[in-house]
């Protein structure tokens, strides 16, 4: 049996090629004992075998601001909260409760009693909420991403991702060890042009798999991806689809079900949904979503999903409630939406900074306007800025990126995320003390 | 500064002239017999006077193989490993040749019950066949005991959801009903997963003043004063300078190994670790290589050839405090007596032995008697013996701030959320208090006396003595589904293991023992176990 599926794959000449590698090894075996290596380990060698430390230089971090040094009365549009449900008072009170019946840690991986039926609600009212057939829950932002993209690809497979993705679907690709390829951000004609090279080149074959990588609104640059053209595109060449929709559940639609809703292209068109619970639903975790056939599989290969403990109780119930509310008061989503379109106005008129992001991204992204400066000086400069407004009641965070391992790194930037308790007082606020702060202690 | 005249050795038996004590300053020529020697700070480079016994000691020292470890002086013990009889083995692979046979039988044919690709004609299918076959033949049949959804505290009692399945285990439905069962099949070594205590209350102080979450990475606004608290008392608890802590275990290794190693270091992995050590270093882009499970002379083996083809920047060992599938202990003091002598750098994954080991419960260092700071890098988890989520990496301060500066999670993965840390941070001190160092001795004996009754009743178990996990074996698939659907029966919850996690022929049973089980509870399994001993034929053991 396991000979006919090897068949169906490969054909009859490997069958022949395999029976003479067996007759082979069988002949050298019976032939003579192997022998034990010879041990080439000289005094000298050993000398001379001078290794470098763990740790080969000295590296100066930068102590980060401590949460509980932020007032309580300074405006917070650096954490990715944008629904502002991370104090939410019936949120706090339902995982509380959850804590005094379940305890905290769910000691045990889902497949070892690490299953509580917190955690199988979840999976069932986010399926319903997505109108998909079946969501798996991880418990980590950065895993679910970086699980899910090796589950299903390959070393011999494909994979055309965009050149801006955020870190964790780089590792995602790099853990797969498939063949990748970037297409210029947002660029649909370049991602055309690269389909098409590799179609002509027979690397897109039926025998092979071949994903297409995209976020719905990129983490790194605040631009939504164009969903319609990629499904187009994905259908042409035979592709399959993993939308990252961190950002946009929860975020956007009428009912923040995501980009699918927003644009109107139908779930089953995207083979997978990859969503978080760190942004929206303030919470700790992430998620898949898709059909039965595909989802389930992550239930055995997905590496963050099974050799991992379960997201803590109390969390998956703080992800319920999160839901309950989003599903009870679709209007908090326009709110948002609102504010991210006023905030894209008052952007526009910053002095001396340029902007990236879509109306309605709940990211922005803000660089410097002179971009003659090295890399280092801007993140300088940005961080001095970050302070001079934090001492003056806005809290902002400095996008981090490690320079050296991103595949694309970008520029950069202060990475602004709207909230949905924002009104006109605090965007006036926050674009005022960003000219005022370049002017004390920006460039000169 | 007067010094001997050597050839690279000392040698007593000298009567010549040359082995007058001589004068090191750096000015000296000294002319005798003719020859010009260039004598350095005593040191003579010239190899053909002042021989003795008539041969060049120095050059056929450095031809010498480089000394091998003694050792007779360290502990090596691997842990037990009995092997079956010769027909246990052979009727194992029959069964699961018969298995497999059926399994070809059925997909031939009846239609599989499940869910296929809609809308995706021509596309390359997405999973290979001998995947499929076996999730559904094979794993299909047995999967009624994996995933089993809870309703309680995961503690020293659980209740489990009951489940029924009309056809064959293609789906699940509830009955309704639920049981409370003893729970020997989560990491609660030092009983702290309690829905009520201090650590519950400190939990919920935290929510009330943090919120459920930070929302943001360690590097912008992530960082809160618990997480400064909890990596000072970590660093304390550990024995070492500084820690960093991170939001998921798994994600520990996997994203703090590609920050540590680079491309020029040389791994030399256990075979049994685990899936995030080896996710971690694929990641990392460095050369591994395998050494036999605990097998100390084959990692020397190992080592030495590596240091002699003398191109690696440096080697380092990776292995694990107590292998959760083996029920094994490494070797540590050996280990480290190896790193020492060969120059090598050691990273310990402490998942399950840190809290649950030692006397004082400080991990597998304090089990050893090492010293904490001869192991390069010490990473463990939170979820285990802290009853919370999450993991750290401790060691020099350099270190730490190496992990800081180029690992993943601290500048793209959300921190911690603060109610779990505010449990591991009222577990540590509970730990370090007398009531805490009562726990880690109620986990040892409930330790040995589990193992000494298994060892009594005849039953094979794998590992070493002090360790909490008790893996017993069972060999097939049709065993170890069966155990655990009878234990359940009988008030006992456990895990049982099969492929992939363990080779295809050894599925095991595993017990992971706790210090919140109480003598009675654990007389009460073994009771159990002793029932179905003989019915289902567990008594492997020949010794």
């Amino acid at each position: 049996m396991i000979l006919m599926d090897i068949y169906d794959t490969v054909s009859w000449w490997t069958l022949v090629i395999a029976v003479q590698v067996v007759i082979g090894s069988v002949y050298f075996l019976w032939q003579k004992k192997p022998k034990e290596p010879e041990d080439k380990l000289t005094n000298q060698k050993l000398r001379e075998w001078k290794p470098l430390p763990l740790v080969e230089r000295t590296f100066e971090v930068e102590e980060p601001i401590l949460i509980d040094n932020i007032g309580d009365n300074v405006l917070n549009v650096g954490a990715t909260s944008f629904l502002c449900l991370d104090k939410e008072p019936s949120i706090v009170e339902n995982s509380i409760k959850s804590l005094h019946k379940y305890g905290v840690g769910s000691c045990g991986p889902r497949g070892f009693y690490g299953t509580i039926d917190v955690h199988l609600e979840l999976e069932e009212r986010l399926a319903k909420f997505l109108q998909v057939e079946e969501t798996c829950v991880y418990s980590y932002g950065f895993s679910t991403v970086a699980s899910a993209i090796p589950a299903y690809a390959k070393k011999g497979d494909i994979i055309f991702a965009d050149e801006k993705v955020w870190f964790a679907i780089q590792k995602g690709i790099d853990a797969a060890r498939s063949t990748v390829r970037y297409f210029k951000h947002n660029d649909m004609n370049d991602l055309e042009r690269l389909l098409e090279e590799a179609a002509a080149k027979k690397e897109l074959n039926p025998k092979r798999r071949a994903f297409l990588i995209a976020e719905a609104i990129y983490f790194n640059s605040g631009k939504m991806c164009p969903l319609r053209k990629l499904v187009e595109l994905a259908r042409r060449f035979k592709l399959r689809i993993i939308l990252d929709e961190s950002l946009t559940i929860g975020v956007i639609g009428k009912h923040g079900r995501g980009l699918t809703e927003h644009l109107n292209v139908p779930r089953d068109e995207i083979d997978l949904i990859v969503g978080s619970l760190e942004h929206s639903f303030a919470t700790i975790g992430g998620f898949c979503a898709g059909t039965h056939f595909i989802v389930e599989h992550q239930r055995l290969s997905g590496l963050g999903y099974c050799f991992s403990a379960s997201l803590p109780p109390m969390l998956t119930q703080a992800a319920i409630s999160a839901l309950d509310i989003i599903e009870e008061k679709p209007a908090i989503i326009s709110e948002l939406d609102e504010n991210s379109k006023k905030l894209n106005k008052a952007l526009v008129n910053l002095k001396h900074y340029t902007f990236s992001g879509d109306e309605l991204s709940p990211v922005k992204h803000i660089y410097l306007k002179n971009s003659e400066l090295p890399d280092r000086l801007k993140n300088s400069y940005l961080r001095n800025i970050t302070n001079y407004c934090l001492e003056n009641g806005v809290a902002m965070a400095v996008a981090t990126y490690l320079r050296d391992t991103e595949v694309n790194c970008p520029e950069p930037s202060i990475r602004l995320a709207s909230t949905r308790k924002l009104n006109d007082t605090n965007i006036a606020q926050i674009c005022t003390l960003l000219d005022e702060a370049y002017e004390k202690v920006g460039p000169k | 500064m007067a010094a001997a005249k050597v050839n690279g050795c000392v040698s007593l038996n000298e009567r010549s002239s040359a082995s007058e004590n001589i004068k090191c300053d750096n000015s000296d020529k000294n002319i005798e017999n003719g020859k010009v020697h260039h004598s350095l700070n005593g040191y003579e480079k010239s190899k053909l006077k002042h021989t003795s016994n008539g041969f060049n000691k120095m050059a056929t020292f450095d031809r010498e193989s480089a000394p091998w470890m003694d050792w007779s002086q360290h502990d090596i013990f691997p842990g037990s490993f009995e092997k079956c009889s010769l027909l246990t083995a052979a009727l194992t692979h029959f069964g699961l040749y018969i298995l497999m046979f059926l399994g070809f039988v059925n997909q031939l044919l009846f239609k599989p019950k499940v869910a296929t690709e809609r809308n995706r004609e021509g596309y390359a299918p997405l999973y290979n066949p001998f995947e499929q076959f076996y999730s559904r033949y094979v794993y299909r049949r047995v999967r009624h005991i994996f995933n089993r959804p809870i309703c309680s505290t995961p503690g020293a009692e659980v209740t489990l959801k009951e489940r029924y399945t009309d056809d064959y285990n293609w789906s699940f439905g509830f009955t309704g009903t639920e049981r409370r069962c003893i729970n020997l099949g989560s990491y609660n070594y030092l009983g702290f997963a309690a829905p009520e205590g201090a650590c519950a209350d400190a939990a919920a102080a935290a929510v009330r003043r943090y919120g459920l979450a930070h929302g943001s990475p360690r590097a912008e606004l992530g960082s809160s004063r618990l997480h400064r608290d909890l990596e000072r008392t970590t660093a304390d608890f550990l024995g070492v300078e500084s820690a960093v802590v991170f939001g998921m275990g798994f994600a520990t290794n996997a994203l703090g190994l590609p920050g540590l190693l680079g491309a020029g270091a040389l791994v030399l992995s256990d075979e049994n670790n685990h899936a995030s050590l080896i996710l971690g270093l694929r990641l990392a882009h460095v050369t591994v290589r395998v050494f036999r499970h605990n097998d100390v002379r084959h990692l020397e083996r190992l080592a030495r050839a590596a240091i002699a083809e003398a191109r690696w920047k440096k080697i380092v060992i990776v292995v694990e405090g107590v292998y959760s599938m083996e029920g094994s202990i490494v070797p540590l003091a050996a280990v480290v007596a190896l790193k020492k002598q060969l120059g090598l750098q050691l990273y310990l994954d402490e998942a399950h032995s840190v809290g649950a080991m030692g006397p004082r419960g400080r991990g597998v260092t304090d089990h050893c008697g090492v010293d904490p700071r001869d192991v390069d890098v010490l990473m463990g988890t939170f979820t285990k013996s802290f009853g919370a989520a999450g993991g750290y990496i401790a060691g020099s301060a350099e270190l730490v701030n190496c992990v800081r500066a180029q690992g993943h999670a601290h500048a793209y993965a959300h921190s911690m959320a603060p109610c779990v840390a505010a449990q591991v941070l009222a577990a540590m001190r509970a730990i370090t208090s007398p009531e805490g160092v009562a726990r880690v001795r109620r986990l040892r004996d409930n330790t040995h006396y589990f193992r000494q009754r298994l060892r009594d009743m005849g039953v094979l178990t794998f590992g070493h003595e002090d360790s909490p996990v008790v893996p017993m074996l069972v060999y097939t698939f049709s065993k170890m589904a069966a155990t655990v659907e009878r234990l359940t029966a009988r008030g006992v919850a456990t895990v049982g293991v099969g492929f992939p996690a363990t080779p295809l022929n050894k599925a095991r049973i595993r017990f992971c023992l706790s210090a919140a089980h109480t003598r009675e509870q654990l007389d009460e399994c073994l009771a159990a176990l002793e029932d179905i001993v003989d019915e289902v034929g567990l008594r492997y053991s020949r010794r």
